[in-house]
């Protein structure tokens, strides 16, 4: 599995959301409807499953999908 | 099964990952009845699911900052049960600011706020439970190292635990007046949403699993074991104590590898 589609597969799972729903451009907190809590979730999933810690700095800049593909695939 | 017919009262879970869901799983395997608290709609929706997995009675909303709402939870725990056999006390905050840098920089704000989540709502809950603890019930709360010795960035959240600590203790007096235990558990640092607040969180996970005498960090069903004995009869004869689920890493002062 590719990388993006392993952080697709996690925001689905996360976020409770459909697979079309997941496009680069979407908003996790306005077209996701995630919350504070629903990110932080996410992000903690993300260190898991790629063993990377992301720090708090980083993590209030992925606000996009592809924030989130470009962070992982820039720590791989 | 050693919590048979018991009844659990678990404050603090916010997702799988919680302390507060690892010793209500174990909880639930010995036969306990459960019931879960939640705050505000966005851990309801985390807390619902929960409730179902290891079917609770109910759930309840408690902001354990309002003496209205204990006073609230407790009326509906007398409705629903009648009593209670164990209360889980799982719950911290401090504001993230100080959660970082230097101590000396907390504001009187933040330390009250830190310390009337993480210490004084125990007290609170204790009060407001007090008559529906039943003959033998047990009380646990949960702690941490940093209340007794430095830990980089804990800082507000350390002094509170060693509030929290001490609260176990003048409590273990009142309480076991009614044959009512309580202890607290003392857990090594475990990668939960609550410390997503903590700067720097994997560097200490690393430290302790060089560091700690069993070479690992603990998980949350080592503390729901250890939960589990402190919640049951085993401990019948145990009170105002602060049990270390570490790994062992309490008992280190300098370990040169």
């Amino acid at each position: 599995m590719s990388v993006e589609a392993k952080v697709k597969q996690i925001i689905i799972e996360q976020l409770g959301v459909s697979e079309e729903e997941v496009k680069n451009e979407a908003s996790f907190v306005e077209d996701l409807g995630a919350d504070s809590l629903d990110l932080t979730e996410l992000i903690m999933a993300m260190e898991e499953e790629f063993g990377v810690e992301i720090d708090d700095d980083d993590a209030q800049k992925i606000l996009k999908v592809q924030d989130a593909y470009d962070y992982i695939a820039k720590q791989q | 099964m050693l919590l048979e017919g018991k009844r659990a009262l678990i404050l603090g879970v916010a997702n799988n990952k919680s302390i507060a869901y690892g010793i209500a799983k174990e909880f639930k395997e010995q036969g306990a009845q459960l019931a879960f608290n939640f705050l505000g709609d966005a851990l309801k929706k985390r807390v619902e699911p929960i409730c179902e997995e290891l079917e609770g009675d109910f759930i309840f909303q408690c902001d354990v900052s309002s003496d209205e709402e204990i006073a609230a939870a407790a009326k509906l725990v007398e409705e629903k049960w009648g009593g209670v056999d164990i209360i889980v006390h799982s719950i911290g905050f401090a504001d993230r600011k100080d959660l970082q840098g230097r101590f000396i920089e907390t504001s009187r704000d933040g330390f009250k706020l830190a310390m009337d989540i993480s210490a004084y709502s125990l007290t609170a809950v204790c009060g407001a439970f007090e008559h529906l603890l039943t003959d033998n019930a047990s009380v646990i709360t949960l702690s941490y190292y940093g209340a007794e010795k430095v830990i980089t960035n804990y800082n507000v959240m350390g002094v509170a635990k060693a509030a929290l600590e001490a609260s176990v203790r003048y409590l273990a007096v009142d309480l076991g007046e009614k044959n009512v235990r309580i202890n607290a558990i003392s857990a090594g640092p475990i990668k939960t949403l609550a410390a997503s607040g903590i700067s720097g969180f994997r560097k200490i996970l690393n430290y302790i699993e060089e560091n700690a005498p069993q070479q690992r960090n603990v998980t949350t069903q080592d503390v729901g074991r250890s939960a589990l004995y402190l919640a049951s009869d085993l401990s019948s004869g145990v009170t105002g104590e602060v049990l270390h689920v570490d790994c062992g890493y309490h008992v280190v002062g300098i370990g040169v590898k």
